[in-house]
């Protein structure tokens, strides 16, 4: 228990609390400065980066041990990190053209919803992981629902905030369980009750966990959960739609795996027997349901489906090489997956042009530029050589295979052959197709370095891996 | 061996340079682009001349070896070699992709530049496939391969293209992936290595050897193509622009045959010995299946591409007799067919820019129409026949022969094929060049070869002669290499001593005779 409060218990939670101020710095500057509109922008960068150096720095534990600073939830907080500067980058122009009004909301909720993110990654304690889960999701529901007059998004946001709330419901109803067979919500405390007592035979606390993980499910969109994510990631705001397949599905997977990982080791025979179950239905629903879709958007709703399950399959093993397969994939999808929402930003120049997979007809002939960086984060999400996201799944599947999981490992490779379909049907019609229709681009400078950005990363991370593949196993060593 | 030059490094990275460079030229100033192309590949063949001069034939060692660390993480080497095998591909790759560029001066219009880096990107992952000693960095190449493939299939192909290209792509994913499983399954069992010479000299349990050996037929078979996974073959190469079905058929689908000789054999030995027979009658089924299919034909580059899968059926016959003379004619036969079908599809690609039909019976008559043309069509026609003097008869013999030496039915069946192999080709050039002068193609007023055309084709033509008159030149590079594997193969057996001698007699008599 906390028996008096200095200074060095909240040290840890410095990068927090600094991005929380920066949240609130964030509405104050739109008030201030309502005519200059890049001010906004400018202080929720300025404050995300400098989180970026304070995360690197911060360490320890605190709150009794329901707060743990560790090199692994600093990779998570990284990820998301990257995941807010590059959406913000890739809002600045596409706001404008959306005609949002108010920029201070909008910035502002993103920010928050990532100090939700950080929270999560570190939280060790039940309880502390449902407030960051909650500042995330409430946050992140507003934003998709940003655009008030469009009934698409309206739509999109009541979905995903009832069935947000329901998992949030579960993950409640889980964790009361989880108290009530154990007495405590702390992580490394419920994992001893569990050695001491034979707690795997209790179906009370299986169910508590049950729900747990399905709660999980439901924030990283692992099938049969992930209902609500075409809709929330069509209806949204392509760069909220960037955001959040990257942010609070890396959120989701942080929490996901410290609770498998810290509170249940003991019972790693039960949930890997689900998780391969998940795994496989995710992978199966996301490449197959891919094919068929007309809308890009959508499509990458499923891709981002499917992407879930295989990093999934770095969990099964419950070993930190697996984990730390899954933390570099999270860290590539970033980079392949905003770099692929960047070009579809870069195309809407107005309204919902660029969303439909017909709007990518002859886009090589009329622009080049575009069509190729599209055809090489499609590849990489297919994970072909030399990109980076081969080197994520080949990654997973070495994890995997070392463990003995062969048969998801083959159902894998075979789904991301299926994947291949609609990644290079992008392509085709790109390259192989004449233009149609006239399509103009809504380039900005802060657009042109996300590309950059995602692009160096693709490329990088795919021919020379080693760094990433050290750090991660070395953070999740540490841990 | 060393050689203080990293030669192959240069090889493979001075043509994706190249490539990239070529994005860079004005897209108005399309003559400029292909003489960079043309450059690059000219001066990449010249590059190449030195491993042919160097290359010491009298080891089986690899050899202008590179090795340096990539990725500790995974123990992951970029590490580079040739032997004795992968040196005639190399240099086949470099010598074909030039003659690619020519037959495409005129033939593209559109998206030159694109389709010029395409190529010449291609090129660069082929002769990596070829070189790669790591398993990791071979799996690169060979992947990266499919990219610039699929689009010049897809974007600068013929109607079918689309279709084409995405089965193209799927099926060579699909076979590839599960390789990657058996990849990462031979990592973890053969000492956290991906160094393909240390995995080769590692003993395997049977059945292990069985699983993998599958996992690697399913991307092997699918490139060479063996029956009944060639279908993507016939579309590929015949909706693919003339360079595409050029560097499918000379190199792309070598690449299989390569993968068994290089992986799977050596690997899997007692696998290879078990699965002989059926790999046979594989083998066999796509020689027959492949000829018949032929006859049948109404498209001058299906019937080609069909011809591919009867010949490549000869390649494997030879490859999984697992004897000398079956294994060295089957080596030699990729390079037989890579000469012969890349020339016959260069030929194909030259008449098609002007009739722009790819019917047989649109044509007729065009011995009168295009002499020069029909003469060169002639020699190659004859080459894939097998006619004594010409490439075809040397390699097809000691595949035969081979097939004898181990089955009889095997040599049989084969030869069955080399009969119909005739007929269906000959059949093609009587429809093509004799009868009655098509009206058709005497209203294009065909113009005969003209000097970058003829320059295209002759290269082959040398070649053609070169090998069908003296063999041994090429022959003499593999002897050590192809004696090396055997004893790999046969090493597991028990009888290593008698088979080594066998073999070694067998060799000499070969490099004496």
């Amino acid at each position: 228990m906390v028996t008096g409060f200095s200074l060095p218990i909240i040290a840890p939670l410095g990068p927090e609390i600094f991005l929380a101020v920066i949240g609130c710095a964030v509405i104050l500057a739109d008030i201030i400065w309502r005519e200059q509109r890049y001010v906004v922008p400018i202080v929720a960068m300025a404050g995300a980066t400098a989180t970026v150096i304070m995360v690197l720095k911060a360490s320890g534990v605190s709150f009794s041990g329901m707060y743990t600073v560790d090199a692994f939830s600093a990779f998570f907080k990284i990820v998301c990190l990257l995941g807010l500067m590059l959406a913000i980058l890739m809002s600045l122009r596409h706001l404008d053209i959306m005609g949002v009004k108010r920029v201070g909301e909008y910035y502002s909720l993103m920010v928050f919803s990532c100090v939700g993110m950080m929270i999560m990654a570190s939280a060790t304690d039940l309880i502390v992981l449902y407030l960051g889960l909650e500042l995330m999701a409430l946050s992140v529901y507003c934003l998709v629902g940003l655009l008030k007059t469009d009934p698409r998004a309206s739509e999109a946001a009541v979905k995903y905030l009832l069935l947000g709330a329901f998992a949030s419901c579960l993950l409640l109803f889980g964790m009361s369980y989880l108290y009530g067979t154990t007495g405590t919500t702390d992580m490394s405390q419920i994992s001893k009750a569990m050695a001491q007592g034979k707690l795997t035979d209790n179906p009370a606390f299986m169910m508590g966990l049950g729900l747990v993980v399905i709660a999980f499910c439901f924030k990283i969109a692992a099938a049969p959960f992930h209902m609500w994510t075409p809709d929330a990631y069509e209806g949204a705001m392509t760069p909220v739609t960037a955001f959040m397949s990257v942010g609070p599905k890396a959120a989701g997977f942080a929490a996901l795996g410290r609770v498998l990982m810290e509170a249940f080791p003991n019972a790693h025979s039960d949930w890997m027997t689900v998780l391969v179950i998940l795994a496989f239905l995710t992978m199966a629903i996301g490449n197959i349901t891919a094919l068929c879709q007309t809308s890009i958007k959508r499509m990458l709703a499923y891709s981002s489906i499917a992407h879930a399950g295989y990093a999934l399959i770095g969990f099964l093993p419950g070993t930190a090489e697996g984990a730390s397969a899954t933390m570099n994939y999270l860290f590539i999808y970033l980079f392949m997956n905003m770099g692929a929402f960047a070009v579809i930003i870069l195309l809407q120049y107005k309204g919902l042009v660029g969303e439909a997979l017909e709007d990518y007809k002859g886009l090589a002939k009329t622009h080049p530029v575009a069509a190729a960086l599209m055809l090489v984060f499609m590849f990489s999400l297919t994970g072909i050589p030399p990109t980076a996201g081969f080197i994520g799944k080949f990654n997973l599947f070495m994890a995997a295979l070392h463990a003995g999981y062969t048969w998801i490992v083959i159902f894998a490779v075979l789904f991301s052959a299926i994947s291949a379909y609609f990644y290079l049907r992008v392509i085709m019609l790109m390259y192989m197709y004449e233009p149609e229709k006239e399509m103009k681009l809504a380039p900005s400078g802060a657009l042109s370095a996300v590309l950059a950005i995602a692009l160096t990363g693709v490329i990088l991370l795919g021919c020379y891996p080693n760094g990433i593949l050290s750090y991660a196993s070395k953070a999740i060593m540490g841990h | 061996m060393d050689y203080g030059f990293p030669i192959l490094s240069s090889l493979i990275f001075l043509p994706m340079i190249g490539a990239a460079a070529l994005l860079f030229i004005p897209r108005s100033n399309e003559d400029d682009v292909r003489r960079m192309a043309l450059l690059i590949t000219i001066v990449e063949f010249l590059l190449s001349l030195p491993l042919w001069f160097q290359f010491d034939k009298s080891s089986h060692l690899m050899q202008f070896v590179e090795k340096h660390p990539w990725i500790p993480a995974w123990n992951v080497n970029y590490y580079l070699g040739i032997d004795g095998i992968s040196i005639l591909f190399v240099l086949l790759s470099t010598l074909i992709t030039i003659l690619c560029v020519l037959v495409s001066w005129t033939a593209i219009t559109d998206k030159v530049k694109e389709f010029f880096a395409a190529l010449l990107f291609l090129e660069g992952a082929m002769i990596g496939v070829f070189c790669s000693l790591d398993f990791f960095l071979f799996y690169i190449f060979w992947e990266a391969m499919l990219i610039p493939m699929y689009l010049i299939i897809g974007v600068w192909g013929g109607p079918g293209r689309l279709y084409a290209a995405i089965k193209f792509f799927l099926y060579t994913l699909v076979g590839s992936v599960l390789m990657l499983v058996g990849i990462i399954t031979l990592y973890y069992q053969g000492g956290h290595t991906f160094d393909i010479l240390k995995l080769s000299a590692n003993a395997y349990p049977l059945k292990l050897q069985m699983i993998l050996f599958w996992a690697f037929f399913a991307a092997f078979a699918v490139k060479v193509p063996m029956w009944p996974v060639h279908t993507w073959l016939p579309d590929a190469h015949t909706e693919a622009p003339a360079a595409g079905s050029v560097i499918l058929a000379g190199i792309l689908i070598k690449m299989g045959a390569y993968g068994f000789l290089r992986f799977s054999m050596p690997m899997f030995p007692q696998a290879t010995q078990a699965m002989m027979v059926p790999m046979l009658i594989l083998s066999i089924i796509a020689i027959v299946y492949g000829a018949v299919i032929c006859l049948g034909q109404d498209d001058m580059k299906r019937l080609i591409a069909y011809s591919s899968v009867s010949h490549m059926g000869f390649v494997t016959l030879g490859m999984f007799a697992l004897n000398y003379q079956g294994l060295e004619g089957a080596i030699l036969q990729m390079v037989n067919h890579g000469v012969v079908t890349g020339a016959l599809f260069l030929s194909v690609g030259i008449i098609y820019e002007q009739t722009h039909t790819r019917e047989i019976s649109d044509y007729g008559g065009l011995a009168t129409l295009t002499p020069i043309f029909a003469g060169f069509f002639m020699v190659f026609t004859l080459a894939a026949v097998g006619l004594p003097g010409l490439n075809g008869f040397i390699g097809e013999f000691l595949i035969i022969l081979g097939g004898f030496a181990t089955k009889t039915w095997a040599g049989f069946f084969a030869a069955t094929g080399i009969i119909i192999g005739a007929g269906y080709m000959l059949w093609l050039y009587q429809r093509v060049f004799f009868m009655e002068k098509n009206p058709k193609m005497v209203a294009l007023g065909l113009r005969d070869l003209n000097c970058r055309e003829l320059i295209t084709l002759l290269p082959m033509l040398l070649l053609i002669f070169w090998i069908g008159i003296y063999p041994n030149v090429f022959l003499s590079y593999m002897h050590a290499s192809v004696v090396h594997l055997l004893q790999q193969v046969h090493a597991s057996t028990g009888s290593v001593q008698a088979n080594t001698n066998a073999i070694v007699e067998c060799a000499l008599r070969f490099v004496g005779g």
